[in-house]
């Protein structure tokens, strides 16, 4: 509650209301009124009022009823027994001669969510169904449905039923639509509202006079229409020819989705629609609104999964837009990747290679990758490009032009040699660990062809002491053991002394455990070692040659015009496959996505932690982060972890409770330093981790996750920020 | 179906809050704020998948959002609805607000709170869209608005969050037009005005040696009608008008757009051969028809960029050294017409310090701005074929030569008032039957930089 003083106000209020003075100002009582709404609109808790509002109700001004009636149903569920109390007043109002009190009051009327309600409800709606007023009836009839909610569980009304589907014979089209969504709830539990043969007819006749919002509502509907035949097919088709072309976008692609679904088993038609809704798809891309943009380019990326070339020609539109915010320009480039053929090749790679040098790293990043994408096909050209933006020397720049060198190497072999020429020739180093990881794959996979490879190496290998990330000492150890199998004589010293520090003085048992690895693997002679730790250069899978599959329609055209296209992969399963099978596998931690969801009370966490038991509990490596809570708070918001609670400033032991979500599971963790109890605490971050329901994959994943961001690190971003 | 509206404000408050379905609890709008403001940067319009407790996707709760006036408009739903749908029905839901209020901001919403909950009592109901339409809503709507004042220097509540609501409220028309249209009843703001704006927002990317790479104009038409009553009203459009690519042209200075599409109660049949528009406009503002011109300007692109970057050592020995950016752009507009509130923006290497300018007048302004790595140079007025000219020279310390390469693209934003860059012209504006009193009619036209980038 943001007002602390809420007692206050309410009795203040309530003083003013029953004044006899205000009473009879009505001016004056109407602004009171609207105060009520105003601080209840603002979250404080006016429900004691309602008396005085129930009988600021009997009134003959309509503003002011409507105010008292959104009061009213505010808060009807928390005082039934007071609401009991204006069901005079509103059924009253319902016999009104006035239709437009009569649909209020009985709209309101029907908004009250409480036990009980159906009994006085019933016989108004009924009345309000054959009323003259068309007004009414639209009330009436989405009134059968809140009934209806209102007691799920009930035998359902075949004599209310029976009336609505007779009323979709109505002559205002708003109750039309309002009928189809009445008995949708309704009938739900039975498979929906019932698009029989002369139904449909009937809709799809209707669907001039409707307004663009029914239209695309009863476009939904027709889905679940199937003609008798292909003639029936081909009329319906022809009926809704012009709504592919209508001026809203929601009716055009509602209507497309429909033309996809009814014309499944015909190609060419399906083609030919997608063909013509191109032209409304791309007016959507640039629109005005840069939300409605937004869905439009999630929807083009969609049709060019089975289409790639509809949209070919029309690439420039695709250039991002100075001041377009940047999850558009994010879209954009991906669709730009896609478009890419030999006529527009070089324009596109110049308006990328303008998009590297933005402000926004994470922007210039995606470019990069964005080129590097294009480079499969077309290497000579981007690689002209990426080397020359290591000579721009910027950290993040670098970082991404090495990770897409590395991506692009597994993916097109051909390209090896003159990356391995500008790797070699270039000469300063990522700084981020992303970054240094790649450089060190790079090094250790083609460190044949890097003549420098082993003085660059070992730069990182003196420097081993003051490397915080335990994934890139990991790639180091891979790197040199590599290395060392195809260069011998320069490695075996640095190599030696790599692994010396790893297994005597590394922390970190992940590091150390990799090293003992290797070390044991060395002791069984080279050719053992190479056998186990070399293995194809390139993805072996042919991805490249094959080029991208076009994908049959059906694979999308269930989630099209639905909120998955927009929302990724969170809403989409298989487009959430198709991607990760993108990446390269050594990127497997990005599959698992956590998500913060709705917050935890205190009360069940703590219940359920009592309630669970321990699953896992393992030694981090890294002292607790340092940091203030509120920037380890929204550090650790950033990998999608809520934090619960934490012990403050450098009390031992230190605690701290976090949570995450992934699809089904429920993580709940405890971070713990300092405790006698727990051995191997007092230098290092103890985890301890619970689960609901028990998913070891995603406990792999968690830590793996937590090992990755290292918390230190994050919050050092964090505070920077 | 939609299961709750809220409007926020950028920091956060509750403006407006209904519930139409009683699915969520009011909890979920704090949620969706913590949602939102969790990341840095504008979020898109699907915010994330709030799960149901245990997961689960169904049950899960959905926000999609709109920001206009530097306002959130959501809407939460449970099921999966169309998000063209929902995302057209906040935009519309704002542009009868600002309709009915005169304007949109946040002060305007906080006032009008009653008017809007009224609004959206008539327009969704249990969660389902009803009705949007003005003609019908006026019938329901009995609260009358309360107008701010149109301007004051104090009232900073609709700067969006960092001032960053760009072009979406520059293309409002000026004050006139923006008043409560029902503010009617014998008061003051009672004119019969109906305004026509015609609106284009040009995007052009100007490559390296001045040639044009892309040049794009999305325009449209745009009705704000005063009148009460509704009365056939026909726009007469340039008669050469020609449409689609198919049409040869002729050595007439044909007006040409690549597509249009029209509001669907404008009536077409006088304009295939008079290009005509027949509409009853209802009260309020309405877009009658959009059109679209890809890749051939009819005319050159309004500005040309000639620029030189120079490196330059102060005292190599100390390695001061600074780049120095010539500039010199040129108004290829007519002579008689003006481009305003032109910007230009140029990045800048990275460690950029300080900058001293030479500009060739004293309204103009020129400041770096380290943060965006980028150096913004303003000018409030710019006559056609004027050329202006500015010497920039930036410090930079440890300056390399491949640094230089971080100079450029160029992006500009401008606006060109009474200019179509199509050509495209309202011949005339007739009301059938003519109107008994004073009815006003304006027609504007002004040309938007949706996005102007001029490569180095």
């Amino acid at each position: 509650m943001p007002y602390l003083g809420s007692e206050e106000v309410v009795k203040e209020l309530r003083r003013a209301l029953s004044n006899p003075n205000v009473q009879a100002d009505r001016l004056r009582y109407k602004n009171y009124i609207t105060k009520v709404i105003r601080y209840m609109t603002q979250g404080l808790d006016v429900s004691a009022l309602f008396m005085d509002m129930v009988k600021a109700s009997a009134t003959v001004d309509i503003v002011q009823k409507k105010l008292v009636y959104l009061y009213m149903c505010t808060y009807a569920s928390d005082k039934p027994d007071l609401a009991l109390l204006a069901i005079n007043t509103l059924r009253k109002d319902c016999a009104d001669p006035n239709p437009m009190v009569r649909g209020l009051a009985l709209r309101n009327m029907c908004n009250f969510r409480m036990p009980g309600m159906t009994e006085y409800i019933e016989q108004p709606i009924v009345a309000g169904l054959r009323d003259k007023a068309s007004y009414v009836r639209r009330v009436a009839v989405l009134g059968c449905a809140k009934m209806h909610s209102l007691q799920p569980n009930t035998e359902i009304d075949g004599t209310i039923v029976n009336e609505l589907y007779a009323l979709l014979r109505d002559p205002d089209p708003v109750v039309v639509v309002n009928c189809l969504r009445a008995l949708e709830e309704i009938l739900k539990d039975e498979g929906g509202v019932v698009i029989n043969k002369p139904i449909a007819h009937h809709l799809l006749n209707r669907m001039k006079d409707l307004d663009s919002w029914a239209q695309s509502e009863v476009l939904t509907f027709l889905l679940r229409y199937r003609p008798r035949s292909d003639d029936e097919l081909f009329d319906i088709l022809s009926l809704l020819d012009a709504f592919l072309l209508s001026s809203h976008a929601h009716v055009a692609v509602a209507t497309l989705r429909l033309f996809l679904h009814l014309a499944s088993a015909h190609p060419t038609v399906q083609a030919d629609a997608l063909l013509r809704t191109s032209a409304p798809l791309l007016a959507t891309c640039g629109a005005a609104s840069r939300e409605l943009r937004f869905a439009g380019l999630c929807h083009v990326q969609q049709v060019m999964r089975s289409q790639p070339g509809l949209f070919g020609t029309h690439y420039k539109r695709f250039f991002c837009g100075y001041s377009e915010p940047s999850y558009i320009k994010f879209r954009k480039m991906e669709i730009l990747v896609e478009l890419v053929n030999d006529e527009n090749v070089a324009l596109v790679l110049e308006e990328l290679r303008s998009y590297c040098t933005d402000v926004s790293p994470e922007l210039a990043q995606a470019a990069i990758a964005a080129i590097g994408r294009i480079a499969r096909t077309y290497s000579e050209k981007c690689l002209d490009i990426l080397t020359g933006l290591l000579g721009l020397k910027q950290d993040h720049i670098t970082s991404a032009v090495i990770q897409t060198f590395r991506d692009l190497v597994w993916f097109c072999p051909q390209s090896t040699a003159a990356v391995c020429q500008t790797v070699g020739a270039c000469v300063d180093s990522p700084q981020d660990s992303e970054g240094k990881q790649a450089l060190l794959w790079l090094l250790g996979e083609h460190g044949d062809q890097i003549s420098s490879a082993p003085y660059v190496m070992e730069g990182y290998i003196d420097g081993l002491k003051t490397e915080l990330s335990s994934a890139v000492k990991m790639e180091l150890l891979t790197a040199a053991v590599k290395m060392f199998l195809c260069r011998p004589a320069e490695t075996q010293d640095m190599l030696g002394r790599l692994l010396h520090y790893c297994i005597e003085e590394e922390s970190d048992v992940c590091v150390r455990d990799r090293a003992l690895l290797y070390y044991r693997l060395l002791q069984r002679g080279v050719e053992e070692t190479r056998k186990v730790v070399t293995g194809p250069k390139s993805d072996p899978s042919m991805s490249v040659l094959t080029g991208r599959q076009e994908e049959p329609i059906s694979e999308w055209d269930s989630t099209f015009n639905t909120l998955g296209p927009l929302a990724g992969c969170d809403l989409c399963p298989q487009t959430a496959a198709t991607s990760a099978a993108d990446q390269p596998s050594y990127d497997a931690e990005e599959e698992i996505s956590l998500s913060l969801g709705p917050p935890l009370s205190h009360e069940t966490f703590e219940k359920m932690w009592l309630d669970l038991e321990t699953l896992h509990r393992q030694t981090l490596g890294f002292p607790r982060p340092r940091a203030a809570p509120d920037t380890l708070q929204a550090a650790l918001q950033l990998v999608k972890i809520q934090t619960l609670a934490f012990t403050p400033g450098d009390t031992v032991p230190w605690k701290a409770y976090i949570y995450t979500r992934s699809t089904e599971t429920l993580i709940l963790a405890e971070l713990l330093q300092g405790d006698q109890q727990a051995p191997g605490s007092d230098e290092s971050l103890v985890v301890s981790v619970k689960q609901q329901p028990v998913n070891h994959m995603l406990l792999n994943l968690f830590f793996f996750f937590f090992a990755l961001y290292d918390i230190s690190l994050l919050t050092s971003t964090c505070m920077l920020q | 179906m939609i299961s709750q509206i809220f409007i926020l404000s950028s920091k956060g408050d509750h403006l407006i809050y209904k519930d139409f379905r009683g699915e969520e609890s009011k909890d979920s709008i704090s949620v969706f704020y913590e949602m939102v403001t969790a990341l840095s940067g504008d979020q898109p319009p699907v915010v994330m998948v709030n799960y149901g407790f245990w997961g689960d996707l169904m049950s899960g709760l959905h926000f999609i959002h709109v920001r206009q006036g530097g306002l959130y408009w959501v809407a939460s739903t449970k099921t999966n609805p169309s998000p063209f749908t929902i995302i057209e029905f906040l935009n519309r839901l704002a542009a009868l607000t600002k309709d009915y209020c005169g304007s949109l901001s946040e002060k305007s919403v906080r006032m009008n709170f009653a008017l809007i909950y009224e609004l959206l009592d008539e327009m969704v109901d249990f969660g389902y869209i009803q009705t949007t339409s003005t003609d019908i809503l006026k019938n329901f709507i009995q609260t009358e608005a309360v107008s701010s004042k149109p301007f004051s220097l104090f009232d900073l509540s609709n700067v969006g969050l960092f001032g960053a609501e760009t072009q979406q409220s520059k293309v409002a028309p000026s004050v006139a037009a923006s008043r409560p249209i029902m503010s009617s009843r014998g008061e003051q703001g009672g004119k019969n005005e109906i305004f026509v704006d015609v609106i284009e927002r040009l995007s052009v990317v100007i490559g390296s040696k001045g040639v044009l790479m892309k040049a794009d104009i999305q325009g449209e038409i745009r009705i704000k009608c005063f009148l009460p009553t509704c009365s056939e009203m026909r726009i007469g459009l340039n008669e050469e008008l020609s449409i689609g690519k198919s049409q040869l042209k002729g050595y007439s200075s044909a007006v040409r757009v690549d597509e249009c599409r029209f509001h669907q109660a404008v009536k077409l049949d006088e304009f295939d051969t008079f290009r005509i528009l027949k509409v009853c406009p209802s009260q309020g503002e309405q877009t009658v028809m959009q059109y679209q011109l890809c890749d051939e300007l009819p005319c050159a692109p309004p500005f040309q960029l000639f620029p030189s970057v120079e490196k330059d050592y102060v005292n190599r020995s100390v390695n001061l050294s600074m780049v120095l950016i010539f500039l010199k752009l040129r108004c290829d507009l007519p002579p008689k017409s003006t481009a305003l509130n032109v910007s230009i923006t140029v990045p800048v290497p990275k460690g950029s310090t300080s900058m001293s300018q030479e500009l060739s007048s004293p309204d103009q302004t020129a400041e770096l701005q380290p943060k965006n790595k980028a150096l913004l140079w303003e000018i409030p007025r710019f006559p056609g074929g004027a050329q202006l000219s500015a010497l920039f020279k930036v410090d930079v310390p440890g300056l390399s030569s491949a640094s230089l390469l971080e100079v450029g693209p160029v992006s500009m934003s401008f606006e060109l008032p009474k200019q179509t860059c199509t050509g495209l012209q309202i011949r005339f504006l007739r009301l059938s039957p003519t109107q008994t009193g004073l009815s006003q009619r304006w027609v504007r036209y002004v040309t938007h930089s949706d996005s102007y980038t001029i490569r180095i």
